[in-house]
């Protein structure tokens, strides 16, 4: 499971799915059957296909009716709302924050974590509107495996977009009763506030009883690059491969190049973390 | 060190375990005998699709080192996917040589990225006084070219491992200043300077830092 959390790609459909090029996933984006679209719509995110032809079709999907479910979901908005995420195009901004009001709740997901990594600010004030009502709001929707709005990634999103005015709205949020909401509220504090009894949250989480949500607190370590995890990390009880992924993103951001093409330079600590590395290989 | 006449109720221990919990608990103690009796057992456990048991039983398998190897080898073919998994971690991190061409094969061309970075990070932990020396330089060269072909992986995880895997290699070779070590050291710098990925890019420095500290000019 966690090898394709590395090579991250679902099976194609049968059929034309696995010989897509550039043109023909465009092509794609609005053929008639849905299920092409659908798939296209995740070639073009992985492979990060920056035509404009591309964002083009993609801004379309997102007002998409045609594939609602009978639950009232939309499948096809929530994937084109992932892919302009990954293309990193800055025209997605605008339709991506209207996504924020869709009656679909993974739609809304899809686009907070697409907000984020385009490192917008301007979906800073309609994010935190997401968390109007605080933890009395914060609950889960019967019947759903999930709560009100996708507060995990909001959190995530707010922390990483630096948005320091939201402070008093997150921190309510650490003591949210699922712990992975928890989680990334302290996540998003650390973020802001660079103090490290939040970041230290996430490494008490690291001994807990749950594997999956030790998986959770390792990535979260490894997006805020907390340096005195590194041993915690590596002696938690999960997968190598995930606490690899941890350890590399405590490297790469902490790591400077004095020139793009220049050799890293290394510091103490991160050769430490790289040792620690190669006893996990 | 456990008597041979202590050993057998470990091993019942473990045949007889009916939760996969005192099964992995049954081979942790087993695994921390070191008695070449418990061989087949620990290597029994690698199939038994258990994570926490196969761990148990490589951990174990590579204590006893050496003596492993041959059994290991032995039962290789007669194995599931997941148990050759296993296995091959064990011979990785053993470092016989005999296992060597297992190794060169499973870094280059397994399907599993998290196999193919056991195997390649294993190729720099050869034990190579262990092998003629007469074979050692073809078969270092061998392994530095393999190394070179893995270097070129789509997984950063498999690069990563086939520069730590250099790094090794060079760091055996160094003493007899093969032609191909200054190549070695010039695949380093330029890696350092140009993987897609950074983490890549920072572990070939190191490499190539620590290498320039050993290597002749």
């Amino acid at each position: 499971m966690w090898d394709n959390l590395e090579s991250g790609s679902p099976a194609p459909p049968a059929g034309d799915g696995e010989t897509l090029t550039v043109e023909v996933a465009i092509a794609n984006l609005r053929h008639e059957d849905l299920s092409l679209r659908y798939y296209a719509a995740w070639w073009i995110g992985r492979f990060g296909v920056r035509e404009p032809a591309a964002i083009d079709a993609l801004l379309d999907l997102l007002s998409e009716e045609g594939d609602k479910t009978e639950a009232g979901g939309f499948p096809l908005r929530r994937n084109a709302a992932r892919a302009l995420g990954k293309v990193g195009d800055d025209r997605a901004v605008a339709a991506l924050i209207e996504c924020l009001g869709c009656s679909d709740y993974y739609v809304r997901e899809a686009a907070a974590e697409s907000l984020e990594r385009l490192g917008d600010r301007t979906a800073i004030p309609a994010l935190m509107e997401l968390l109007n009502g605080g933890l009395t709001a914060a609950v889960q929707v019967p019947g759903k495996p999930h709560l009100t709005q996708p507060y995990d990634t909001i959190l995530e999103a707010l922390g990483t977009l630096r948005a320091t005015e939201a402070i008093p709205l997150i921190q309510p949020f650490l003591e949210h009763s699922f712990p992975r909401v928890q989680y990334s509220a302290a996540r998003a504090m650390y973020q802001l506030t660079g103090e490290g009894q939040y970041a230290d949250r996430l490494v008490q989480a690291l001994q807990g009883k749950d594997l999956q949500l030790r998986r959770s607190a390792l990535l979260d370590l490894g997006a805020i690059a907390y340096l005195p995890a590194a041993k915690a990390i590596s002696q938690t009880l999960a997968e190598n491969s995930i606490k690899l992924i941890a350890l590399k993103g405590l490297i790469e951001h902490n790591l400077t190049l004095t020139h793009p093409d220049a050799a890293p330079d290394l510091s103490p600590e991160l050769i430490e973390v790289m040792n620690l590395m190669d006893s996990l290989l | 060190m456990t008597e041979p006449a202590g050993i057998t109720p470990l091993i019942k221990a473990v045949e007889e375990a009916d939760s996969a919990e005192r099964l992995t608990i049954a081979l942790w103690k087993l695994a921390q005998a070191r008695s070449p009796e418990a061989i087949p057992t620990l290597i029994e456990a690698l199939g038994f699709n258990n994570p926490g048991a196969a761990v148990a039983g490589v951990e174990g398998l590579v204590a006893l080192g050496e003596i492993a190897v041959v059994p290991l080898l032995k039962q290789l073919d007669g194995f599931n996917y997941g148990a050759r998994a296993w296995a091959l971690r064990a011979l990785a991190k053993i470092g016989d040589p005999r296992g060597l061409e297992l190794l060169l094969e499973t870094a280059a061309r397994d399907f599993a990225l998290s196999v193919r970075r056991a195997a390649a990070s294993g190729l720099g932990n050869i034990l190579w006084e262990k092998m003629e020396p007469e074979e050692r330089a073809t078969a270092q060269e061998k392994v530095y070219q393999t190394l070179l072909e893995v270097l070129q992986d789509p997984e950063w995880v498999v690069r990563y491992a086939a520069i730590v895997g250099m790094q090794g290699l060079a760091t055996a070779a160094v003493s007899n200043s093969p032609i191909w070590l200054r190549q070695l050291l010039t695949q380093l710098g330029d890696r350092a300077k140009s993987d897609e990925e950074l983490v890549v890019r920072a572990r070939a420095q190191l490499a190539y830092q620590q290498l320039q500290i050993t290597a002749p000019a």
